[in-house]
This record gives structure tokens, C-alpha cells and sequence, in this order.
């Protein structure tokens, strides 16, 4: 069993971090080699107790519960997870219902290392989380869907759940309770779409990764054709939390609609790079400078996005945003995945919208054509633009590319390659035509793309 | 150097390109018995797809057309369906790689850290071009994706196993020489 045997590289914690102010509900202990052990969550993270207290509780109670904590999904579209499970059918005289729900754990957007960071340390608090979501909406099995390249994690997981097999928390009659729930994990195999739900269930079912039409949505018609819900791995980690705390005192947390901690990631141009559990709403600024130290090269930070690389960029101008679901929407961005990415003024915009770009093209399923064809498209031209071939007209094309890829495609593949393209060209068009006019490029920063050659 | 457009695993194959068949026709004893326990394990044996053709990739050398047959052969799948799977998911190679198969993630968060320099130096250090095995059949390079280590970038992954985070040319050459001592597993063992 290859189970880590070295600590990732990435900062976790900063001053006050785990004070009623900062409180540490999802990163409790990350760091520490062997915090995923199930007595280390037992003795010092007070495991399973939230477990034990949702067993006592109705299953409509705990939704009823998770419903009031205000939480929203932290995969990227920020739904109401309490909502979402009421979702779910319940059992009829007539029909007994095979239900499941399935964790995603395909964590791949550029920009976003949080799930990872949950199931190296914590890998336990997702499975309570998943046991409790399991009660809450009377499911047998859980899924834990991971990306093909984190089969560490995969490992580590199932050893996870193996500790809590043995202990009494997962297979049959749970705790006393009757509840009857184990968990499989099931690790894909390099598909960015995976990470859309209905993607992910058709690669669960061992289908290729391909978007499904909706309706019928998951909760009716899911994984192996039965209800089903799919949550993300903090989503699910914030359950044992809501059920200790009371999903009152969860809602306390963060501003109202925007209520709890999430998981911010930050990478980039950034001084200190890394993981940091805020609550939500607090302004970009103190993430970005007080936390994270501000730039790392000296140089001012440009561009940032704000959630993960399909959240359309910002400048400096909004580093006052707080950083919660409807302000980073109202300002014309999304929250996203919590993926921070700064860029210093020494990057060029050609290339990194560019870089983006390429990545969806090579990501799109190829179900929808104004995805598949759309996303080459923009590679081309912004590959020409970047190496001194740009056309006068090449601008305005981009322009129009966007309301025809936009909104047009099964899923939101699409939407999130237009998201990048759209702001750039916006925020930063007197690049992309100095790069038309000049043959040449403002910025100085490293190259960004390898094949290309001397910039 | 310079070097050519990085050949992408996802690529469509070219007009009359077939995908190699292998060498090895039949999957070993003991990697058919596990592809074959493994339709149990979920509730349709459809399901074991994906992790059948893991078995299968590191019990042939990678993806072959001859691993797919198999795949299908034992858990009594179409044909068509596991190829329609092995070349959807890039993380099956249809094509042999080297007993190290070095990938390095030029996303954006990776390249603004120098993620794109260490994947030229990497190529420079080992004479490799991406899409080729070294004559000596050690090597291969790939540019990748997002490897989800954005926070410590940039990020180079060897096989599917070890992970290296922060890497600088320093690093690169260490990993190198662990992986010539034999101190890294060879794919697939």
C-alpha cells in the first residue's frame, strides 16, 4: 500500500488560523504525516461524533440540518447542498429505491488543490461526511470518484475506509442503527470533463466521460440509472462540522447566503502559495497580500483569477471584492472552485489566455461542436497572434467566437473557456493588439509555453 | 533546440494511423483472474472498464489494441466499447513509453512558476522529443495538464506513482539520477 510517506510541500496555516475568527474545520491537522489515521481523527478531531449524533437523528432532520447551515456546494456552481438532497426520491409502498451518492473527487481545474489537501489529511472526515450524506438520503453505497493521478490518494482512501470498516462506522447495521452503508473508490483516468457530474457518471459506470442531456438530472436518473447525488469533497467535509456545530452556528459563519468556511488555494505570482480555510466574504486584498505575502516576484500583480481558470479574469481594480459566491458573480466573475491564480505585470496576456485556451481545447469531450470546434478555433488564432501572424480582424473574430461557443454546449465545458477569452480580450486588449500591430510583445515575464519557443 | 508541437495523448489518430497492437497477445494469468474479479466488485460489470484497463495497461507495457481485446474478452464486453473508453482517458497510453514516463504539467499556475522551461530542459537533458522513447527505451516525456499541485508548482510526475512538487533544475536533475539508481519504480512494476 503506498500511503505517502512525505508531506506536500504546501503552506497550510497562517497567523490566528484555528481561532473562533478563522475557525479550522476542514484543514484540522493538516501537514502532519499521519493525521489521516483514524484514532489520530478520533482522539484529537473529534471523529465520528458528529456520525453518532446523526444516527440518533432522523434522516429528514440531518438534511433539515445541512438545509439550515446554508452551505453551498464547493465544486464550483455554489447550489445549496441541503436543497440538493431533497432532491433525492424517497422510497414508495409499491418501490423500494436503490439510491446512491457519490463524492467528486476529480479535482482538475487549474488552479485548485483543496480536495487533495482533504483527502491526504482528512481522508476520514470525508467518509463521515459520506456516511452521514448516505443516511440523510437513505443510500447503501457511496462512491468516492477520484482523478486518475492522485492513485496515492486513491490508496490512501481505501486504507481509510478499511480502519473505519473495522471500526463499525461503514458496512452493516452502523453504529446500532440499523443503516446498512459502505463506500467504493473509483479512480478515473485523466478527463477534466470528468469533473462535470454527469460526465463523472457516465465514467463511473465505466462509459466514456461524456456529458449527459439534462433532464433527466442526477437525482432522478444518476450513476447505473438510479437517483443519485454528487457532491464535492469539501462539500461533504463540511457535514461532520454543520452536524457538531448545529447548522445554525455553521450559518454564523461567513455572511448570509455565503455562509461557512471554504478552501482558498493560491498560486501563481504569489509570495506564499498554498491552502487557507477562511470563512467566506473577506476581501481578496487580505487573502491575496496579508496571507498570501502579496507578489513573489517584486513585481504588481496584473490579473488574478478569482476561482479556478474558468472564472473570468479581474485586474488589480477588484482586489477590494469579498470573496463570496454573489459579490464575485455580481462583479463578473464566479467564485468557482476557490482556485486563486495571480498573475505579476511581467506576464503576457497573449500567452496565457493562450495557455487556457489550449487546455480546454484539449479537454472538450467532442460531444457539442461549438466546444470542439470553437475552443481549436481560438488556439489557432491566438497561436497565430502570439507568433507575430495576427490579423487586424483576428480581434473582432475572437469577440464573436465567444456568444457562439457560450451557453450553446451540453455542459459547462464550454462557458468555462469563454469565461477566460472574454476578460482578457476586455481587460487586456491593448496587448493582444500591440501583439497584432508590433509582431511583438509588452510583457518580459518567462515564457509561458514550452513548444513555442523564444518569445 | 527547438522542439516540435508537443504531441498530446488526446490527440485524433491521423488518416490511416492505426494504434499499435503490441507485442503480447494474451493478458498473464493473474492479471486476467483480477480483471475478471473485478465485475463483481460494482453493480454493473460495465463498470470495471476503467480499472480493468489499468490492470491490463501495467500487465502489457501500456494500452495496446491486443490489451483491449483482452479487457473485452474477460469481462464479455464489447470490443468497441473498451476502445472507445482506452482512447478517451489520456491516462491510458495507446503507445509504449519508457521504463520512465516523465510528465510535466505546463498549465497556466505550473508555467507562471516555469513550468514550461523545465518541460524544455527536461526534453534538452534526456535528447527526447515529446511523443518518443529514448533509444535505450528509458525515457519518455509528455506535457501534461493540471496535476493539481498548483500551490507548489511547477510539477513533475513520474509513471503514476511519485509526485515532485517545486522543481527546479536542481531537483530535476536529482529525480533523474534516483530514477537511473533504480531508486523510482519502472512503469507498470
Amino acid at each position: 500500500m503506498a500511503i505517502r510517506t512525505k508531506s506536500d510541500p504546501q503552506s497550510y496555516t497562517f497567523e490566528g488560523f484555528g481561532s473562533e475568527k478563522y475557525p479550522n474545520l476542514m484543514l484540522r491537522g493538516a501537514g502532519q504525516l499521519d493525521n489521516w489515521q483514524l484514532r489520530i481523527y478520533e482522539q484529537q478531531h473529534e471523529g465520528y461524533v458528529a456520525l453518532r449524533k446523526a444516527l440518533k437523528m432522523e434522516p429528514s432532520a440531518v438534511t433539515a440540518e445541512v438545509k439550515a447551515s446554508g452551505i453551498r456546494g464547493r465544486g464550483g456552481a455554489g447550489f445549496p447542498t441541503g436543497l440538493k438532497w431533497t432532491f433525492m426520491p424517497k422510497d414508495t409502498e409499491e418501490k423500494k429505491l436503490t439510491r446512491y451518492v457519490v463524492c467528486n473527487a476529480d479535482e482538475g481545474e487549474p488552479g485548485t488543490f483543496k480536495d487533495r489537501a482533504i483527502m491526504e489529511y482528512n481522508p476520514h472526515q470525508l467518509i463521515e461526511g459520506l456516511v452521514i450524506a448516505g443516511w440523510a438520503m437513505g443510500c447503501k453505497l457511496g462512491f468516492i470518484y477520484v482523478r486518475g493521478e492522485f492513485k496515492w490518494l486513491v490508496d490512501k482512501l481505501d486504507a481509510a475506509i478499511q480502519q473505519a470498516r473495522d471500526a463499525g462506522y461503514l458496512g452493516k447495521d452502523i453504529l446500532g442503527s440499523g443503516l446498512d452503508f459502505d463506500i467504493l473508490t473509483y479512480r478515473g483516468a485523466g478527463a477534466y470533463i470528468c469533473g462535470e457530474e454527469t460526465a463523472l457518471l457516465n465514467s463511473l459506470e465505466g462509459r466514456r466521460g461524456e456529458p449527459r442531456v439534462k433532464p433527466p438530472f442526477p437525482a432522478t436518473k444518476g450513476a447505473f440509472g438510479q437517483p443519485t447525488t454528487v457532491n464535492n469533497v469539501e462539500t461533504l467535509a463540511a457535514v461532520p462540522p454543520i452536524l457538531r456545530m448545529g447548522g445554525g452556528e455553521y450559518a454564523k459563519l461567513g455572511t448570509p447566503n455565503n455562509t461557512g468556511t471554504r478552501i482558498f488555494g493560491l498560486s501563481g505570482h504569489v509570495k506564499r502559495p498554498g491552502l487557507y480555510e477562511l470563512p467566506l466574504g473577506l476581501p481578496l486584498d487580505f487573502i491575496l497580500n496579508d496571507l498570501g505575502g502579496g507578489s513573489s516576484t517584486g513585481r504588481k500583480i496584473k490579473a488574478i483569477i478569482p476561482g479556478g481558470a474558468s472564472a473570468p479574469m479581474w485586474d488589480a481594480s477588484a482586489l477590494d471584492c469579498p470573496m463570496d459566491f454573489d459579490t464575485v458573480k455580481a462583479r463578473g466573475s464566479m467564485a468557482g472552485s476557490g482556485g486563486i491564480i495571480a498573475m505579476d505585470e511581467s506576464t503576457c496576456m497573449v500567452q496565457a489566455t493562450l495557455r487556457l485556451l489550449r487546455f480546454y481545447a484539449h479537454e472538450s469531450c467532442g460531444q457539442c461542436t461549438p466546444c470542439r470546434e470553437g475552443c481549436n478555433w481560438v488556439v489557432k488564432i491566438l497561436t497565430r497572434i502570439e507568433a507575430g501572424q495576427g490579423r487586424e480582424e483576428d480581434l473582432p473574430l475572437l469577440e464573436s467566437l465567444v456568444p457562439r461557443i457560450n451557453m450553446r454546449t451540453l455542459c459547462p465545458l464550454g462557458d468555462a473557456a469563454c469565461g477566460p477569452l472574454e476578460s482578457a480580450l476586455r481587460l487586456f486588449r491593448p496587448e493582444f493588439e500591440h501583439h497584432i500591430q508590433h509582431k511583438a510583445c509588452l510583457a518580459t515575464g518567462v515564457p509561458l509555453l514550452a513548444s513555442l519557443g523564444a518569445h | 533546440m527547438s522542439l516540435p508541437e508537443p504531441e498530446t495523448s488526446g490527440r485524433p489518430l491521423a488518416p490511416g494511423e492505426r494504434l499499435p497492437l503490441g507485442e503480447r497477445s494474451t493478458l498473464s494469468p493473474g492479471a486476467e483472474e483480477a480483471i475478471g474479479a473485478l465485475a463483481a466488485k460494482y453493480p454493473e460489470p460495465l463498470a470495471a472498464t476503467l480499472p480493468a484497463l489499468y490492470l491490463a495497461q501495467e500487465d502489457m507495457g501500456f494500452t495496446s489494441l491486443a490489451a483491449m481485446k483482452e479487457v473485452a474478452r474477460v469481462l464479455r464486453i464489447p470490443e468497441g466499447h473498451v476502445y472507445g473508453v482506452a482512447t478517451f482517458y489520456t491516462m491510458y497510453q495507446k503507445k509504449p513509453v519508457g521504463c520512465f514516463h516523465l510528465q510535466v504539467c505546463t498549465n497556466l499556475c505550473c508555467a507562471l512558476r516555469g513550468g514550461a522551461q523545465l518541460f524544455q530542459r527536461l526534453c534538452e537533458r534526456l535528447a527526447v522529443h515529446p511523443g518518443e522513447v529514448s533509444p535505450d527505451g528509458l525515457w519518455s516525456v509528455e506535457e501534461v495538464e493540471c496535476l493539481g499541485s498548483c500551490g507548489s508548482g511547477p510539477c513533475l510526475q513520474v509513471n503514476q506513482e511519485t509526485y515532485d512538487e517545486f522543481v527546479d533544475e536542481a531537483r530535476l536533475d536529482r529525480i533523474i539520477e534516483a530514477c537511473r539508481r533504480g531508486d523510482v519504480a519502472e512503469w507498470g512494476k
